[in-house]
């Protein structure tokens, strides 16, 4: 863990989920029970079977959606007096395949947070020049272009600057490489950890992949049957394993 | 041949005149169909619920043969009575059809993940529609327009039925008369016109194209 991340989690937390029930219409809800904390700085990795409510979970930290029962807490702030649109906009969002916005060229999309928060344009394009530089994609060559005109690692590059450009404290990830090859995916993971020392947010991502989990976070969550079963670290995971799903789950999955 | 194109030359005043009168027309009608056809067609793509009776209505106005439209209009007060109005009413009747439906199509066709990233990133409702919905399904909405407007110059031919001028009134004459070169005097420029409306607003489709 990097020594910041050692340092503000004496402060408040970034985010808070207390006893979280979230559901969909009739039938069981997906979320029961959900109780998590990410505190400043640290990356925070959410992992389970693909249905466990990891998604869900993830889309209350920036009020995509609203839990029934439970608090959840944001900033400090409890989620329900967060103007919906001002915190997303404080908070970094990434989505399988980067969601960009095909009609905008690569540089718009990357300016898309400043440019709704009314940054001027010299700002706005300092900025995103400096992103693209850090995630490897040179602004004379990337700016320019259209998201059709890169693969799909350059996309995936592309939506995580974007998530960031604003300077966000919280970065969500909701499965991030999980539309990549292997190939691809293997090193945008190596990649992850290098860009992820160069900026203070902390980040919550999603996946369904225990070794990616591993890889990229501080903390790993396994989220089964709608609530985490376990959170720690790799070796708390795997040498003391919370319950009979967890030693299971990181006995398939892990290394 | 050479008959007919003298025929034509020499009726060149009135047929441009006329033109002019048809493409009035068409346009007023594609104007109001746009600018009612396009908030309609949103307000759909947010209400499902909403979408199957309304296009469904429209659908079945679509089915009144367009002369009895013109006729049925003529009593009705303040849009109706003999002239151009009626006939721009009956008109947008028609366009609105193509335009509601595309720009219906257009919305819900944008990649939900694309919708998601906007509501994600915080773009208010109205900035997701200007910034990302409306430009993306723009191409889409586009083709209804096309649509609506050749057909559209077909259906003004017969609003010179109601006495709103326009390329049908060459028609009309002719067909009253037995003469085939007035009724090609006014059926020539119509295709043409048609055809050239097609043409441009496809090109303009096209280059839209490869940017989404």
């Amino acid at each position: 863990m990097k020594p910041w991340a050692e340092f503000n989690r004496l402060a408040a937390p970034v985010l808070e989920y207390a006893g979280i029930r979230k559901g969909f219409g009739a039938g069981r809800p997906v979320l029961d029970g959900f109780t998590l904390t990410v505190s400043g700085g640290e990356t925070v990795a959410l992992v389970g079977p693909s249905g466990c409510g990891k998604t869900t979970a993830l889309k209350l930290a920036n009020r995509l959606l609203d839990a029934d029962a439970g608090g959840v807490r944001i900033f400090g702030l409890p989620a329900a007096e967060h103007d919906a649109i001002a915190l997303r906009r404080r908070v970094g969002y990434v989505i399988q395949e980067g969601g960009l916005f095909p009609h905008w060229t690569v540089r718009e999309n990357v300016e898309a947070v400043p440019r709704l928060l009314g940054w001027p344009e010299d700002r706005r394009r300092a900025r995103a020049g400096e992103l693209l530089a850090m995630m490897g994609l040179a602004p004379e060559t990337f700016a320019g272009r259209r998201p059709a005109a890169l693969s799909g690692g350059q996309r995936q590059r592309v939506g995580v600057a974007r998530a960031l450009a604003a300077g966000p404290p919280l970065v969500l990830m909701d499965e991030p490489f999980g539309a990549l090859d292997p190939i691809a995916r293997r090193a945008m993971q190596k990649e992850f950890v290098v860009w992820r020392a160069r900026f203070e947010a902390a980040v919550l991502i999603v996946t369904h992949d225990l070794r990616e989990a591993f890889l990229l976070a501080d903390r790993v969550a396994v989220l089964e049957g709608g609530r985490v079963r376990q959170v720690g670290t790799r070796e708390e995971l795997t040498r003391a394993p919370a319950d009979a799903f967890v030693r299971e789950f990181v006995s398939e999955f892990g290394a | 041949m050479r008959e007919l194109a003298a025929f034509l030359w020499q009726r060149r005043g009135e047929i441009l005149a006329l033109t002019g009168e048809h493409v009035l027309l068409v346009a007023a009608a594609a104007a109001i169909a746009v600018a009612a056809g396009v908030p309609l067609g949103v307000a759909l793509a947010r209400r499902p619920g909403l979408a199957r009776p309304v296009l469904g209505f429209a659908n079945a106005v679509q089915a009144i043969p367009s002369l009895a439209l013109f006729g049925f209009l003529i009593p009705v007060p303040f849009i109706g009575g003999i002239g151009a109005r009626t006939a721009i009413v009956a008109l947008v009747v028609y366009s609105l059809l193509p335009i509601l439906r595309n720009t219906h199509a257009g919305i819900l066709g944008v990649d939900p993940a694309v919708v998601e990233a906007a509501d994600g990133i915080g773009m208010t409702r109205g900035e997701r529609l200007r910034l990302v919905e409306l430009p993306l399904a723009f191409p889409v909405v586009l083709a209804g327009i096309r649509v609506a407007v050749v057909v559209g110059v077909g259906l003004a031919t017969i609003a010179a039925a109601i006495g709103a001028g326009g390329l049908g009134v060459l028609i009309y004459r002719g067909v009253a008369t037995v003469d085939h070169r007035l009724i090609l005097a006014g059926a020539l420029p119509a295709a043409a016109l048609a055809l050239a409306f097609d043409f441009g607003l496809g090109a303009i489709e096209r280059r839209l194209g490869p940017q989404r």
